[in-house]
């Protein structure tokens, strides 16, 4: 490569990126120490004694334990599991079912108002929960959809911001072939799943990875809408474990961490595709 | 066989409509949903704004003037627009400074994966972290005393505001890093090259060739940097709870709380004037992304 930079750059890079891992190594780190451990660790923030902490980076004996403690003795954790699994998949194939065909309609259709319900749809993908907060309660308490995981599904599936990024994804398909295959009597469904998917599948699988990071994560709605714990989502279960109990909340945590990191790891071309997708007009 | 098929197309497009009535089925169930849970709710919540819930009665502006002249409402857009005075420099400068050397460095691909790696950690998996770090007795200030000094208490005075702004950068760095490289090598290799082969040196090439080129991204980075900053609540609340320490009281605190109370009135016209700033900055952010679609 021409004009590399020089070693100190490479270095103080490098020193930015473990910087940002540290967290996550912090808390595999502490899933592995036995329970005594921990709490003689963790006495100064849990109230005892005046010094500061002493957290050791690599766990004196280490242990499997509480990972066996998450699995086998909280049958809670199976509750908030399941609930965070339906919500991200009720989410996402609603995003299949009523954002792909959509996206598909604003890319290859011409038709009147579409420039401004576009518009209208990126406002709405940009607007934070503050804002639509209230409506989407009043809507809810309508339909009777409070307290329950209807009510955090239905509005997330009919997100605009898949709509957005999958639309990105198939603007990109050549005009000309399109025309081509409705020379050749291709129905309009027929070029949808003939051509649209197999030449815009990226942007659908932007959409998906970015999708399911952020309702795997979900925090303000299931605050809001969701009163009953035993119908809350691991994004909003595991802060409120508690310190006194940290070998449990620091292996959950872990859990929790890895699909997400699986997400990640499989997916990260298309992440950033999306964001890419999301942020600029190419 | 082939005039079959010519006829057959110059047939469907005889029918008229047909292709337009194609667009509906595609369309319409989305549409009819994002109606139904936002466009619709959102009209209702407008015309909550000008109306008292209790007597059902038009109130003119009063409930604008009563959100307007609230405390609480004042603290948390204060607190929001100051957080985003700060950050977002803060975020752009650091971001386009290691996305320049990214884009010259052979472990670009393994250091983007680092750096995006925040944006995929759901922030209550990492909550423990924060607590062990920022605590008064927690890890950050054993090192500070191992240095020798006195830590202090971060979530208690007005630091915690600052372990706000850590935790969003930490959350955004990559996804910036990202879009500042896109943008980076958008520039043709051939205008970086004539420069150099003219003698230019590399503050040169950076200031007088790079940053111009890179001015439509700035302006995107700028407006979607300000509206994920409202993203931030998810860490404020998760590290402090719904009555976190004053300097970090959010609007998102604030309608929480308003909703708790059942204070409709207030949530309505709250909504319709955040709704209405961020609607300018929206339509900004649309008129440079058309604007740039006319520079290339």
């Amino acid at each position: 490569m021409k004009h590399e930079i020089k070693t100190g750059g490479v270095l103080a890079l490098f020193g930015v990126a473990l910087l940002i891992c540290l967290p996550v190594f912090l808390l595999f780190c502490g899933s592995l120490q036995g329970g005594d451990e921990l709490k003689s660790e963790l006495a100064p923030i849990l109230g005892e004694g005046m010094d500061t902490i002493d957290f050791h980076l690599f766990p004196a004996y280490p242990t499997l334990v509480h990972y066996l403690e998450v699995f086998f003795d909280r049958p809670e954790f199976y509750t908030v599991l399941f609930n965070s699994f339906w919500i991200v998949t009720g989410t996402l194939l609603g995003h299949l079912i009523f954002g792909l065909p959509s996206a598909w309609a604003f890319a290859r259709f011409e038709f009147p108002g579409k420039r401004i319900l576009f518009f209208l749809y990126v406002v709405l993908m940009m607007l934070p929960f503050s804002v639509t907060m209230l409506s989407q309660y009043l809507v809810l308490n309508r339909l009777a959809l409070l307290d329950s995981l209807w009510g955090i599904i239905l509005p997330g599936a009919f997100s605009t911001f898949p709509v957005f990024i999958m639309y990105r994804g198939f603007t990109a398909i050549p005009k000309g072939m399109l025309e081509a295959a409705r020379i050749d009597g291709a129905g309009e469904w027929q070029l949808f799943f003939h051509i649209g998917l197999p030449l815009g599948y990226s942007g659908v699988a932007s959409a998906l990875v970015l999708g399911f990071l952020e309702y795997f994560s979900l925090i303000e709605q299931p605050l809001a809408f969701l009163k009953e714990r035993a119908l809350w989502p691991l994004s909003l279960y595991l802060p409120n474990i508690g310190l006194s109990d940290a070998g449990y909340a620091f292996a959950a945590s872990v859990i929790t961490l890895l699909p997400a990191l699986a997400v990640f790891a499989l997916g990260r071309d298309y992440l950033e595709k999306g964001i890419v997708a999301a942020g600029m007009k190419e | 066989m082939r005039s079959l098929t010519g006829f057959r197309s110059i047939l469907r497009n005889k029918i008229k409509g047909y292709h337009k009535l194609a667009v509906l089925g595609f369309l319409l169930p989305g549409l009819s949903g994002v109606s139904l849970f936002v466009f619709l709710p959102f009209f209702d919540v407008v015309r909550r704004s000008f109306m008292t819930v209790a007597a059902d009665k038009s109130a003119g502006l009063s409930n604008y003037k009563m959100v307007l002249s609230n405390q609480a409402f004042r603290l948390a857009s204060t607190n929001t627009f100051r957080f985003v005075f700060i950050c977002i420099p803060l975020l752009v400068g650091i971001s386009l400074w290691i996305a320049y050397g990214l884009s010259r460095c052979r472990y670009m691909e393994l250091l983007k994966s680092a750096y995006l790696l925040p944006l995929a950690i759901p922030t209550a998996a990492v909550v423990l972290v924060w607590k062990l770090l920022f605590h008064k007795q927690g890890m950050i200030n054993a090192c500070i005393e191992v240095l020798g000094g006195t830590g202090p208490d971060f979530m208690g005075t007005s630091l915690s505001f600052w372990v706000l702004v850590v935790s969003y950068l930490w959350k955004n760095l990559g996804y910036t890093v990202v879009l500042w490289l896109a943008g980076i090598f958008a520039i043709p290799e051939g205008i970086v090259e004539a420069a150099r082969v003219d003698g230019a040196g590399e503050k040169a090439v950076f200031f007088r060739i790079i940053l111009p080129n890179l001015k439509p991204t700035l302006y995107t980075i700028t407006v979607l940097s300000f509206l994920n900053s409202f993203k931030v609540f998810r860490e404020a609340y998760l590290v402090a709870g719904s009555y976190p320490q004053e300097d970090m009281y959010l609007l998102q605190h604030l309608f929480n709380n308003w909703f708790l109370n059942l204070d409709m009135d207030k949530m309505a016209a709250g909504a319709v004037l955040t709704g209405m700033v961020l609607f300018v900055f929206i339509f900004l952010l649309q008129i440079f992304w058309d604007r740039k679609e006319e520079w290339t």
